[in-house]
């Protein structure tokens, strides 16, 4: 166990953390932001996996970063307002409707993918463009933390830098401002002339946007190819993240580090000798246990909250009330 | 003095054929408070929703400030200069004051930035302007009811309202904030503006109005000065016979204990302390009335004494027997019944028939199945009885319940939860949102259910209900029980206020409780 130990505590563990976290960043914020503005965006899956797919083939047939850049960002834009145009304007639910796309973009990247290369599996036969590394200067020369954070793609700085983005966005502006008011009561914000409609299409646009740049990381930085159902779970484990970090976004950035985490450790274990099927399982049970921990700790603070009032009570109000001890008791046998 | 608002020969008809305005014409002065009145689904109602813009009538026009005026929305509304302050409150609890009184025209900073000095120095300006103290940077959940009021009157003021409608304002508000309350509404008026308020609350109606508008059955009945009109006069006006205000006499056997709570406590999904330490006994043959501010947690002692929630802490016994951990059903089935406070949510299905209403918690049993079988022709004629028993006015029983008025709908919950022939009543808000004549007939029946020698405990928002109907009278105040009144009789709603808020509180209440 030892040399796994040894590149578990290397600088290369910590910059592959950063590399695997940055396609869960993403869309953990674009989820965030829309379950802040009151429409769970849970198509994330399926808007990564089109703009992963539309910036492989459009970078491959024009030979332009910027150009896959756009097409990655448009495809996933028009995903979110094509679901909100489902669910605002339709009035599907908006589950379904989620659920529909995420379907469609499994369905509809392999279909295409098909018809432009003949492949069925992955694009490996064309020429994929990928988005440059970065060197920072004077990082890069600092030991250890220079080695973990400098020399990245530059998608995963465009990653921390959208967590604070986002920060500004959700705090710092109007807009935020309306997407939590339509979030948290939507008749309030109705009844002071805000469009409760528009404010919610911006946001899944805005999830829309942040899906995309996960789904372009994917394809062009993390590999340089694209692959069937490529996203592998990662718009799901977003979900997870967000919702573990309170939808708040350094709370959504611990928890996709925490996922970037266990799911670089996952890739070091399979030089070990275990069955490799059960090491891919990790980040996913990972997901399952943090969940559960999380409502437990919510639980027990509850309990505590609950002890604490009694306790307090008891120091300030008469003498007839139930000593705390009493009342830890009957806590235990309920 | 000049009428700020006319309007005139208003006409709304709903999509359903139902009939909320015909010919409704009224003036209102400038710079006067003007009341009005009618029982529920008199119209009051619509006509508010329609001068604010939220439903375009099908006849007649509307004129503010000389103008006549046709809104599209309750946007237009504001920008003419009318604001609103609705009965649910128009607020988002997690932001501040500053951010609610904003919400919609942002000051900005550097084009694209929230301006937070200048948010919290506006609401310090318009606050300051009408004289209404309120804490700009605190979140709106951390608040009392009276002070999210104030927010929202200060919205409609910061949005440059000349007339205010006020919906049914007092409902949720102890006797000390509505004072309060009226005081801000007399200043607002002093300083010229207009004051349209929605109430049935005669009394209310006398203390403040100056003019008084009066609805009944879609129409206006008349438009008079309040200072001519008595409360009798009105009520007459309003309902055209008297209300009985006297109170109902009191059984005078009470038997032993059927319901009991011993230590009682909640903690919510938000980790917030709903309940703490509470206990009390029902005996049969009593009401006991819980009266308090809405969410000081009746909803949640409701939701442990009828098994839809479990406590955190403590214990529930009816007839001795503990009840925790048991389903609804189970909790049923010992022979507890329960009218909830929210009809529409946990009260029926409302797309579902009244007869599948009327059988929902006894489908499963004979003499309505048989070996998982529906016996439709058994059901049928157990509940064309229980409408019958009940006044239930419908159709037929296969009318889908949501057509019924709130009042009928309240019937069907009463009617299916008395004729379970429960030990005890749990009753929550049981006459909230019916007309008097509903009100009066469910009155009756939960008397007759306590001279049944049957154990209710009512919830209720509505002091005067609770005045009337009570045996013995708890009162609860930020999840604890702060008084216990065991002869109602010698008490007024003006006495249970300070309870009610917390500012007054018995000692010694543990034995007493149970008495």
């Amino acid at each position: 166990m030892s040399p796994l130990l040894d590149s578990i505590f290397s600088s290369d563990f910590g910059f592959a953390v950063l590399r695997v976290m940055t396609p869960l960043i993403f869309p953990a914020l674009g989820f965030a932001i829309t379950d802040l503005a009151g429409v769970v965006n849970i198509s994330l899956e399926g808007m990564m996996l089109m703009s992963a797919f539309f910036g492989v083939i459009v970078g491959a047939f024009t030979g332009s970063l910027l150009l896959a850049l756009l097409a990655g960002i448009l495809i996933g834009i028009a995903m979110g307002a094509a679901l909100g145009y489902f669910h605002l304007k339709l009035k599907t639910d908006i589950i379904l409707g989620a659920i529909a796309m995420n379907m469609f973009a499994s369905g509809f990247t392999i279909f295409l993918l098909y018809v432009l290369t003949g492949d069925k599996g992955s694009t490996s036969s064309l020429k994929s463009l990928v988005f440059p590394e970065v060197h920072i200067p004077l990082l890069r020369s600092i030991p250890v933390l220079g080695d973990i954070l400098s020399g990245h793609n530059v998608l995963t700085y465009a990653a921390l830098l959208s967590a604070i983005v986002f920060f500004f966005l959700i705090f710092k502006t109007p807009l935020g401002l309306r997407i939590r008011a339509v979030g948290q009561n939507p008749d309030a914000a109705r009844s002071v002339g805000i469009n409760v409609d528009r404010v919610q299409l911006y946001a899944l646009m805005l999830s829309g946007l942040f899906g995309a740049l996960g789904g372009l990381y994917l394809s062009m930085g993390y590999v340089s190819w694209f692959a069937r159902d490529m996203t592998a779970g990662r718009g799901w484990i977003a979900i997870a993240a967000a919702t573990l970090g309170g939808n708040m976004p350094l709370g959504t950035f611990l928890a996709a580090l925490l996922f970037g985490s266990v799911n670089a450790l996952a890739i070091y274990i399979a030089s070990v000798n275990i069955p490799s099927e059960l090491i891919q399982m990790i980040p996913y049970v990972a997901t399952v246990l943090a969940l559960a921990l999380y409502a437990i700790r919510v639980q027990k603070r509850r309990q505590k909250i609950k002890e604490e009032a009694l306790e307090e009570e008891y120091d300030s109000g008469p003498p007839d009330n139930p000593p705390p001890a009493a009342a830890k008791q009957r806590g235990g046998s309920s | 003095m000049a009428a700020i608002l006319e309007v005139k020969n208003i006409e709304k008809i709903y999509p359903d054929g139902v009939i909320a305005n015909k010919d409704v014409s009224v003036s209102v002065e400038e710079g006067t408070i003007h009341a009005i009145v009618g029982e529920n689904g008199a119209g009051k109602s619509t006509l508010m929703k329609v001068i604010f813009g939220i439903t375009r009538p099908q006849n007649g026009t509307i004129s503010f400030q000389g103008q006549e005026v046709n809104f599209k929305s309750p946007d237009d509304a504001i920008q003419q200069g009318i604001g609103m302050v609705h009965q649910h409150l128009m607020l988002a609890s997690d932001l501040t004051v500053a951010e609610n009184l904003v919400l919609g025209i942002e000051p900005k900073r550097r084009g694209i930035f929230l301006d937070d000095h200048e948010m919290i120095r506006l609401t310090r300006e318009v606050a300051q302007r009408f004289s209404l103290e309120v804490p700009p940077d605190k979140k709106i959940k951390d608040l009392p009811i009276g002070i999210r009021q104030r927010v929202e009157i200060l919205k409609a003021l910061y949005r440059k309202a000349e007339l205010l409608i006020l919906d049914e304002p007092t409902a949720v508000l102890t006797p000390q904030e509505t004072e309060v309350l009226f005081r801000t509404l007399k200043q607002l008026k002093a300083n010229g503006k207009t004051i349209l308020f929605i109430s049935h609350k005669l009394r209310e109606v006398k203390e403040i109005a100056d003019r008084v508008t009066v609805m009944r059955d879609s129409q206006v009945i008349t438009t008079e000065d309040a200072a001519k009109l008595s409360e009798e006069d009105i009520s007459h006006l309003m309902v055209g016979r008297d209300i009985r205000t006297e109170r109902i006499p009191q059984s005078e056997t009470t038997g032993e204990v059927v319901l009991e709570t011993k230590g009682l406590s909640f903690v919510n999904e938000d980790e917030i302390f709903v309940l703490k330490d509470v206990s009390f006994s029902v005996r049969a043959g009593e009401i006991l009335g819980l009266a308090g501010v809405e969410g000081n947690g009746q909803t949640e002692l409701v939701k442990l004494l009828t098994g839809l929630l479990q406590p955190t802490d403590g214990e529930i016994f009816v007839r001795s027997k503990a009840i925790s951990g048991l389903s609804p059903r189970k909790v049923r089935e010992i022979g507890l019944a329960h009218i909830p406070e929210d009809r529409m949510e946990n009260g029926v299905a409302d797309q579902a028939s009244v007869k599948e209403n009327l059988i929902v918690d006894r489908y499963y049993k004979a003499p309505y199945s048989r070996r998982s079988r529906l016996l439709w022709k058994t059901i049928t004629d157990h509940t064309l009885d229980l409408v019958k028993r009940f006044h239930i006015l419908t159709r037929n029983v296969d009318t889908p319940v949501n057509s019924l008025s709130g009042g009928n709908i309240q019937k069907v919950v009463v009617a299916r939860e008395l004729s379970a022939d429960p030990d005890v009543l749990i009753a929550s808000q049981p006459t909230r949102g019916v007309d008097v004549g509903s009100e009066e007939h469910i009155h009756s029946l939960l008397r007759q259910v306590r001279d049944e020698g049957k154990a209710v405990f009512m919830v209720s928002a509505d002091l005067d209900e609770v005045l009337k109907l009570s045996s013995r009278i708890l009162v609860i105040y930020n999840g604890e029980i702060v008084a216990h009144i065991p002869d109602p009789s010698m008490v007024s709603a003006e006495d249970l206020g300070p309870y009610m808020l917390g500012v007054k509180r018995q000692e010694d209440l543990g034995a007493e409780i149970h008495s």
